[in-house]
C-alpha cells in the first residue's frame, strides 16, 4: 500500500470505543511512551475514570543499548499507583515487532506485581517476533519495512499520523 | 685516507666563510677549502652537490647513561647520524665519574668506536653526593673538561662556595644546573597549564633564586662557570646582566626549551616530562632572543636516552628527559630559520660557540673543533639544508626513542637532513650506506 | 603543534571515557544529568536493578584507597546488573611491582568492559585509556589532583536540583583548592554550564593567586567569599595539610575558614551548603550546619549513585 491516509482522529474514536469494552472499575491505563502516553492520557480523561493515568518508558530495558545506546532521556516512567495486585492496560500507538511491550512489561515489573497486564493499540502493522498480543487494535495493516509509523499531537491536541520513510 | 668533499656550499661559522667549495681532507685534517692541489688524488669522494659542508657539530650536553651492554656503541651512533663530532658527557653515569680510572675507560671506549669525540664533565663531589670534593687536577689529567653536579643537588651554599674556590685554584670550570632544590620539587613549569592539570610545580623562582645564589659566588670567587639548561626569561635576565657586569659565566639552551612550551603537555604526554621542565610562551621568546643576541651561547640537545618502562608512566612518575644527539641540527637550523638568522650564525651555536665556552679545556684540538681550518682536525658534517623530515621512534638510532618531537606527539617539521658526518678524517656516518649505521 | 582530538571522545563527538570535565561540552555534560535523573527513580522502585549493563565487567580499579567511593560505584554498577570486580591496588611507593600497563593488560585480557580508575598520579586515567582495549571505556574516579568529574557532576546535579537554573547563581568553594580534583572538576563544570559567578576561598597557602587562571575569583576572606552565595561548597581538609607546613592547626583553619552559622547568615536565605564527605566536622564545617537546614550532604550521596549509574550507561552504550 502506498500513500495511505490514515486518519489519527478517526482510528482515535474506534481506539475509545474497544477501550470501554475492556475497562473494568479498577483497570488502571498506562501510556507507552510518547504516542501510548497521550493516547492514555486522552482516553483516561473522555472515559472520565477518575483514577490516574501512567506513563511508561521502555528506555532501560530495551534489547537494542548495545546498538543504539541510551537514547531520549525525556522518556520517563510515572507510575503514581500501586502496582502490586493491579489490572493495568497498556496503551500504545503502534505495535510491530513486539520488543517494545516485553520491555515495558519488564519495567512495570519493577514496581510490583500487577494482577493482569492488557494492551491496546492504535495500529497493528504486524511482523512480530516475540508472542505478544494486543487485545484491541483500531486498525490492522501492513506497510513496507522502510517506513515508520508514529502519532503526532497537534497543539490543539488533535492527533495525526506521521509516516516517514528510512533508508 | 685521502678524502674529497665536492661541490659542497662550505659553511664556516667561525671565519664567516661561506662559499662553494671543495674540501680535501688527508690524515685526519684538512688540507685544502678551495684551492684543492691538482695532485691530490682521493681515494674517496663524496659528492656534496646541493648540501651545506660544516663543521661537525660540538653537542655540551648528552648523556651517557650506561644502561647494558652496547649503550655507549649504540649513543655514539646515534651522535654521528646527527652530524655531532664532539659531546660533554655529565658525570652522572652509572658509577658516576669521579675517578680517573673511570674517566679513561670511557674515553678509551669511545676513540675505538670512531663515531665521536668524548669530552666528560668530571664529577664536581664524590658520587655526586654534593659534600665531599673530587680529585680534580687527576680527572683533569684523564680528560675532564670542567666539573658538574649534573641534576644531583649540592648539600648546602658553603660546600658550593668551597667547590668553586678549590676548582678556579685551578682555573676549572664548574658546571651547574641553576635549580634550587626544595623549590624544584615538581613535575612541570607553575603556571596555567599545571593549575589546570593538576600537576606540582616548579616556579621560576626555583631558577632564578638558584641563579643569584650562583652568580653571587661567582662575584666573591671568580669561578668560570657554565650556566646549563636555562628555562625562563627571568634568568636570561639575569645572565644577560651577570655578563654585562664582566662575570666569568657562559649558558646553555636545551632543544626542548627552545622549541615547546607547557601547552605541549596535552593530555598528560609523559615525553613531554623534562628538567627543566617546559615553561610558557614568554618565557621561550626569551630564550629564543637570548640565544640569538649571544646571552646564551650554546644550543644543546640535552640527549638521555630512557626507555619505554620508564616513560610509558602517569606523568609525575615518568622518568623526566628525552632523546636529542639526532635532533641537535635540524631545530638549530629551525630556529635559525624562524628567527630569520643567517645560517653561520644559526650553526654557530652548534659549533664554534660550544668550542668557545670549552674553552683551554679543550687543548690543542681547541684551535680547530668547531670550525672548518685548513690544518685543523677534519671534523664534518655534511647535510641538506633542503630536506625535511619528521621523527619517528624507528629512525632513531640511539636506544632513547622518546621525544617530544616526535611526529605523534607535536608533529614538529625537521629542516636539514645529515648525509655524511666525519670524525678526524674518518666517514663515521653515511646516509647512503646502510653498514656504517 | 597538532590539533589533538580529545580522548574520551569518539570521532562522532560521543562519549567513550569520562576522565575529566574539562573539554566536554555541555550538551554531553546536560545529557548526563538528564539521565541521572532517570535512574533516580529507579532508585525508588522495589526492583533496583536495570539490565542495562548485564553481562558487562566493571572492574574497579582503585590505587588510591578509598572504601566510599568505590563503594558508590560498585552500587551503581550492580543496579545497571553489571558484575563488579573490586581491584585494591593500593599503592606503596616502597614496592614498584607490577607497571600500571602491564596491570591494565591483564586486566583487559580478563575481558574486562570498563575500568573504575581511581590514582593518585594526575593524568593516569589518560594513560589508561590510551593503551588499554578500544571496547574498553575508563572512568576517572579521581586522579591526582587533576580531576574527579563524577563528583563534579553530581554537584551539579544537586546544584540544578535545588536551584534548577544556573544562569544567574554566585557559587562558593572554600578550602584547600589547589589540592583537590574536586574543585577542579566543579570549576570546569560551573563553567561549562554557564555559572557567572565562581569563587576559591582560603588561605593563600591553599588557594594561590594562580587559581585566577582557571577564571575563578580568588578571595583570602571567609566573609567577604561567602556573602550573597546560592552555593557553598565546602571541601575536606585532609590531614596532611594540617601538619604545619601550610597551616598551623585545624584550630585556626576553623576560626578563619570553617562554616558556621553566623558565616552561612551572610549567604542568600535560601543557599544550600554542599560537601563532598567525609566532612570533618569543626574543621571545616560546624555540627549545625552540617545537620541544618540548608545541607543538602546526604541528598548529594543519593544523586552521585544516580548520576554514576548515568555515566556508565551512557559510556556502554557508545563505540570506541
Amino acid at each position: 500500500m502506498t500513500n495511505l491516509l490514515l486518519d489519527a482522529e478517526a482510528l482515535y474514536g474506534e481506539l475509545k470505543l474497544g477501550v470501554a469494552r475492556l475497562m473494568t472499575p479498577d483497570t488502571v491505563l498506562v501510556g507507552i511512551w510518547s504516542g501510548g502516553a497521550w493516547l492514555a492520557q486522552r482516553l483516561n480523561a473522555d472515559l472520565s475514570t477518575g483514577r490516574p493515568v501512567g506513563t511508561i518508558s521502555s528506555t532501560l530495558h530495551r534489547d537494542d543499548f548495545g546498538e543504539r545506546g541510551l537514547g531520549a532521556v525525556e522518556a520517563a516512567t510515572s507510575l503514581p499507583f500501586e502496582i502490586d495486585g493491579a489490572r493495568i492496560l497498556l496503551i500504545d500507538d503502534v505495535i510491530a515487532s513486539g520488543r517494545t511491550i516485553r520491555a515495558v512489561v519488564n519495567e512495570l515489573f519493577d514496581y510490583g506485581r500487577p494482577a493482569s497486564v492488557e494492551l491496546a493499540v492504535m495500529v497493528d502493522r504486524g511482523g512480530r517476533e516475540l508472542p505478544v498480543a494486543a487485545a484491541f487494535a483500531a486498525a490492522k495493516l501492513t506497510l513496507p519495512a522502510t517506513q515508520r509509523l508514529s502519532l503526532a499531537r497537534e497543539p490543539d491536541g488533535r492527533f495525526t499520523f506521521a509516516v516517514k520513510e528510512t533508508t | 685516507m685521502k678524502i674529497l668533499i665536492r661541490n659542497g656550499r662550505v659553511v664556516d661559522p667561525a671565519s664567516g666563510r661561506d662559499e662553494a667549495a671543495d674540501v680535501a681532507i688527508a690524515a685526519g685534517r684538512i688540507v685544502a677549502i678551495g684551492q684543492v692541489p691538482a695532485d691530490f688524488t682521493p681515494e674517496r669522494t663524496i659528492a656534496a652537490d646541493g648540501c651545506v659542508v660544516a663543521p661537525g657539530l660540538v653537542d655540551l650536553a648528552a648523556r651517557l647513561k650506561e644502561a647494558g651492554p652496547g649503550a655507549l656503541e649504540s649513543e655514539l651512533a646515534a651522535a654521528a647520524a646527527g652530524g655531532v663530532t664532539s659531546l660533554v658527557c655529565p658525570p652522572d653515569t652509572d658509577p658516576p665519574l669521579d675517578e680517573p680510572g673511570l674517566v679513561d675507560m670511557l674515553k678509551f671506549r669511545a676513540r675505538k668506536l670512531s663515531r665521536c669525540r668524548l669530552f666528560p664533565l668530571g664529577a664536581l663531589t664524590r658520587h655526586l653526593d654534593g659534600e665531599e670534593l673530587t680529585e680534580m687536577i687527576d680527572l683533569t689529567e684523564a680528560g675532564c673538561v670542567g666539573f658538574s653536579q649534573a641534576e644531583r643537588p649540592i648539600k648546602d651554599n658553603l660546600t658550593l662556595m668551597r667547590a668553586m674556590q678549590y676548582a678556579s685554584t685551578h682555573g676549572y670550570a664548574v658546571w651547574l644546573r641553576p635549580q634550587d632544590r626544595s623549590l624544584g620539587g615538581g613535575v612541570a613549569a607553575s603556571g596555567a597549564v599545571a593549575t589546570r592539570l593538576g600537576l606540582s610545580g616548579v616556579p621560576v623562582a626555583a631558577e632564578t633564586i638558584a641563579l643569584h645564589t650562583i652568580i653571587e659566588l661567582v662575584r666573591q670567587t671568580g669561578t668560570r662557570v657554565h650556566l646549563c639548561r636555562l628555562s625562563s626569561a627571568a634568568g636570561v635576565e639575569l645572565v644577560r646582566r651577570a655578563k654585562a657586569e664582566g662575570l666569568p659565566v657562559t649558558a646553555d639552551v636545551s632543544i626542548n626549551s627552545l622549541h615547546l612550551t607547557d601547552v605541549d603537555i596535552g593530555y598528560f604526554n609523559a615525553d613531554m616530562r623534562l628538567t627543566p621542565p617546559l615553561r610558557q610562551g614568554k618565557d621561550r621568546d626569551a630564550l629564543r632572543a637570548g640565544l640569538a643576541d649571544g646571552t646564551i651561547d650554546a644550543l644543546v640537545s640535552d640527549h638521555t636516552p630512557i626507555g619505554d618502562d620508564d616513560k610509558m608512566l602517569p606523568f609525575g612518575e615518568a622518568v623526566p628527559g628525552a632523546t636529542g644527539l639526532e635532533l641537535l641540527l635540524s631545530l638549530a637550523l629551525k630556529w635559525g630559520a624562524e628567527t630569520k638568522l643567517p645560517l653561520a650564525q644559526a650553526l654557530a651555536r652548534v659549533t664554534s660557540e660550544p668550542v668557545r665556552v670549552l674553552g683551554e679545556s679543550l687543548g690543542s684540538l681547541g684551535q680547530s673543533a668547531g670550525r672548518l681550518v685548513e690544518g685543523g682536525v677534519a671534523d664534518i658534517c655534511v647535510f641538506d639544508l633542503e630536506a625535511e623530515w619528521q621523527v619517528t621512534a624507528g629512525m632513531l638510532r640511539s636506544r632513547g626513542k622518546h621525544t617530544p618531537f616526535d611526529a605523534a606527539s607535536s608533529g614538529t617539521r625537521m629542516p636539514g637532513r645529515v648525509r655524511h658526518t666525519l670524525v678526524a678524517g674518518t666517514l663515521a656516518y653515511s646516509a647512503a650506506d646502510a653498514t656504517t649505521a | 603543534m597538532l590539533a589533538r582530538r580529545n580522548p574520551q571522545l569518539n570521532a562522532h563527538g560521543e562519549l567513550i571515557h569520562l576522565l575529566s570535565i574539562e573539554g566536554l561540552p555541555r550538551a554531553i555534560l546536560t545529557q548526563i544529568l538528564d539521565t541521572a535523573g532517570t535512574f533516580l527513580s529507579v532508585n525508588d522502585r522495589d526492583v533496583k536493578k536495570v539490565p542495562l549493563l548485564r553481562g558487562k565487567s566493571v572492574f574497579n580499579l582503585f590505587f588510591e584507597n578509598s572504601t566510599r567511593t568505590r563503594t558508590t560505584f560498585e552500587i551503581a554498577a550492580k543496579r545497571l546488573s553489571a558484575d563488579v570486580i573490586n581491584l585494591d591496588i593500593a599503592k606503596s611507593s616502597a614496592s614498584k611491582g607490577e607497571s600500571l600497563l602491564d596491570t591494565i593488560a591483564n586486566l583487559s585480557a580478563m575481558h574486562a568492559d570498563m575500568f573504575v580508575v581511581r590514582h593518585s598520579e594526575s593524568g593516569a586515567p589518560y594513560l589508561i585509556a590510551k593503551h588499554c582495549a578500544p571496547h574498553v571505556h575508563v572512568v576517572n574516579a579521581g586522579d591526582g589532583r587533576h580531576a574527579h568529574p563524577t563528583q563534579g557532576l553530581l554537584d551539579m546535579y544537586t546544584i540544578r536540583h535545588y536551584k534548577k537554573s544556573f544562569n544567574e547563581l554566585t557559587v562558593a568553594i572554600v578550602g584547600d583548592i589547589v589540592h583537590s580534583r574536586v574543585a577542579r572538576s566543579d570549576i570546569h563544570a560551573l563553567t561549562t554550564l554557564g555559572v557567572p559567578e565562581i569563587r576559591a576561598v582560603g588561605p593563600k597557602t591553599l588557594v594561590p593567586g594562580d587559581l585566577r587562571d582557571m577564571d575563578v575569583r580568588v578571595c583570602h576572606d571567609m566573609k567577604e567569599g561567602v556573602k550573597g552565595a546560592d552555593v557553598v561548597i565546602m571541601l575536606r581538609l585532609q590531614n596532611e595539610r594540617m601538619s604545619g607546613a601550610m597551616l598551623p592547626s585545624a584550630g585556626e583553619y576553623f576560626k578563619s575558614y570553617g562554616l558556621t552559622e553566623e558565616v552561612l547568615a551572610r549567604a542568600k536565605p535560601d543557599a544550600i551548603v554542599m560537601h563532598p564527605g567525609p566532612i570533618n566536622r569543626g574543621v571545616e564545617i560546624d555540627s549545625r550546619v552540617a545537620d541544618g537546614a540548608h545541607s543538602v550532604i546526604l541528598p548529594q550521596v543519593t544523586f552521585g549513585i544516580a548520576v554514576r549509574m548515568a555515566v556508565m550507561s551512557i559510556l556502554a552504550g557508545n563505540d570506541a
